[in-house]
């Protein structure tokens, strides 16, 4: 895989969860949170190890397994960590690169304050987990 | 196969003949030791300390802590060195005397370059990569690549590209009386404000995220921070950190018009400047390296690694030097490598050396054995003292295995130690708790099972007390 075409700005600002920010937002949003690239394999969060953060993926795959056993799969625009975050737990399950992946990193200690001066993300975000927890309840069903 | 002769690449081959690896050649465009700090900082001083003097020996293992400078031998003569350049104007080095240190090291150290060959193309031929140098081409199986973050990096803003960049950046009395407009507010734009306080009649920094102002009060950069934004901050003086994103900078006859909208405030921003400089950072100057297939992380311009620092796309290749900070570990509560500066990534080149010894040429270490008390007195001597896990918190590890007798499994990745079952073991770190408290942490892998500590924290950092030792004893048994 060769360098993206774009730069980073410009695939934070294709993501449904940023789609309200405007320019000079999304460039705050960059130059203050670090880009990560995982080989296919490489674990991204840990169950059991503390401390983590919160991921939005910008490219590729990941895996989410628990004890061993793949639940789901995750793709562009899909996040994970926040779970573990808000409720300040440790993670239940591991995520995995399942191909190679890019992904934004908001630190554990940072995420309040982000989502506490970007009103517009945390409604995306809140709209996503409700859309979830409609899906896992339908499955359940 | 290293490609450079700066701190990253002094030590990768220093570690490795160490380590036992013979056959490795050191590749190096320049005439001489010192990468970087050959040029480099622009207004000549570091911001990294080196205490001449200090509570402990010098060349001492403990002594590193107040040495973050110097590179880490294996040999007493070859440890402290940048000290005994120093003239002690300022406890931080002045960047020839970085350099002296830096060049008495390859002397003493054996290190042996082929200077004056620059690395130009790379291929892979049935066992492994063939680089196209000046001087020809050489094999090998691994690479190393220790060629720093030097190449200038403009992001895409309108009309920026027209602007030096740092790295042209001229003397500071080339400024006299002039307003200056800086993009950017990280080391480097605060690096050139502080210098030309003296000199400029106006300077205004600009860059999209607020400076944090908890963070810097305790960073090394302050030194070079404080007068710009204090001057800021108290008003009046001629300079100016602005939070904004640039939207378009235009060069005119007389000099430069820059367009920009607040990020922390809302508006936008007109202003005119005499001279422009893009202090927006540097990328690593991987030449081929991304049609190889590697693959780039932070805007494209450092290689993204895996914990041992290996392209997470092309293995076989390898890096070096300040670019290790783009492998960022764990990143629990959002820390990450100390490899910016050399004083996280000597460590880190020396764990790399070891891992390429074992991995690729099959060089066994010798491991210390230690009855249980022995063990448990040895974690909690690496929790108190190492510098490697003061200096790399959160990072790097120190492991005793447990399986059958205790044996030093040495200093490693926390990241890979986390993710990479080798057996019943034990690993000790020093993180920073959510809180920032400085604080002694264990792992223990049993049949599989990783589990996670965390020992006392102590208000004066003693982490070798009777009760740390109890603690320990009782995870280990």
């Amino acid at each position: 895989m060769e360098a993206p075409a774009d730069n980073y700005v410009d695939a934070l600002s294709r993501l449904a969860l940023f789609a309200d920010l405007t320019h000079p937002q999304l460039e705050v949003l960059a130059h203050s949170f670090d880009e990560e690239v995982f080989a296919a394999g490489q674990r991204v969060i840990r169950q059991d190890v503390t401390g983590g953060g919160f991921y939005v993926i910008l490219e590729g795959e990941a895996q989410v397994v628990i004890d061993g056993k793949e639940r789901s799969r995750l793709g562009r625009g899909d996040f994970f960590g926040e779970i573990s975050l808000l409720t300040d737990t440790q993670p239940t399950a591991d995520v995995i690169a399942a191909t190679m992946l890019r992904c934004l990193i908001i630190p554990d200690t940072e995420l309040k304050p982000f989502l506490l001066k970007q009103p517009t993300v945390m409604y995306r975000m809140l709209q996503i987990e409700a859309r979830r927890l409609r899906a896992a309840n339908a499955w359940d069903g | 196969m290293v490609v450079g002769s700066g701190p990253g690449g002094l030590q990768t081959a220093y570690s490795l003949a160490r380590a036992g690896v013979t056959n490795c050649a050191v590749l190096s465009r320049d005439p001489a030791p010192g990468g970087m700090f050959r040029r480099w900082p622009i207004y000549q001083r570091l911001i990294s300390w080196t205490k001449p003097d200090a509570p402990v020996e010098p060349g001492t293992r403990e002594y590193e802590w107040y040495d973050h400078n110097s590179l880490v031998g294996d040999e007493p003569e070859h440890r402290a060195l940048v000290r005994g350049f120093m003239d002690r104007a300022y406890d931080v080095p002045a960047r020839g005397e970085m350099e002296a240190g830096l060049v008495e090291f390859a002397k003493r150290g054996d290190v042996r370059v082929r200077y004056e060959c620059e690395w130009l193309t790379t291929s892979r031929d049935e066992n492994g990569f063939v680089l196209g140098t000046s001087d020809g081409e050489y094999r090998c199986r691994v690479c190393v690549f220790a060629i720093g973050v030097t190449d200038p990096w403009t992001p895409p803003i309108s009309g920026l590209d027209a602007a030096p960049h740092y790295a042209a950046t001229r003397t500071p009395d080339q400024y006299r009386g002039k307003s200056v407009f800086i993009v950017g507010k990280r080391n480097s734009a605060f690096e050139l404000a502080q210098g030309l306080l003296p000199w400029a009649s106006r300077i205004v920094l600009a860059s999209p995220r607020p400076v944090q102002t908890a963070v810097l009060a305790f960073s090394p950069l302050s030194i070079r921070y404080l007068s710009p934004y204090m001057q800021h901050i108290r008003g009046g003086s001629g300079s100016f950190v602005v939070d904004a994103a640039i939207e378009r900078v235009e060069r005119h006859a007389d000099g430069y018009r820059i367009r920009a909208s607040g990020t922390t405030w809302e508006g936008e921003l007109e202003l005119e400047a005499d001279e422009v400089i893009a202090a927006t950072g540097f990328r690593t100057p991987v030449r081929d390296l991304p049609a190889l297939g590697v693959a780039m992380v932070n805007d494209g311009r450092m290689p993204a690694q895996t914990p041992y620092w290996e392209s997470v796309s092309v293995p076989g290749i390898y890096f070096a030097g300040n670019v290790m900070g783009a492998s960022a570990g764990l990143r629990k509560h959002g820390a990450t490598s100390a490899a910016a500066s050399v004083n996280g990534f000597r460590y880190n080149a020396r764990v790399l050396a070891r891992h390429i010894a074992e991995k690729h040429f099959g060089i066994k270490r010798e491991q210390q054995e230690f009855v249980r008390a022995g063990a448990v007195a040895f974690l909690r001597d690496e929790l108190a003292y190492a510098p490697e896990l003061w200096i790399q918190k959160g990072y790097l590890a120190r492991v005793v295995e447990t399986g059958g007798g205790y044996r030093d499994g040495g200093i490693v990745p926390l990241a890979d130690y986390v993710d990479r079952d080798t057996g019943d073991s034990c690993a000790v770190t020093v993180e920073y708790a959510a809180d920032g408290a400085v604080t002694p942490v264990v792992y223990l892998r049993r049949n599989g099972r990783l589990a996670e500590h965390t020992l006392p924290t102590h208000p004066l950092h003693r982490f070798d007390t009777d009760e740390h030792r109890r603690v320990l004893d009782a995870l280990i048994s």
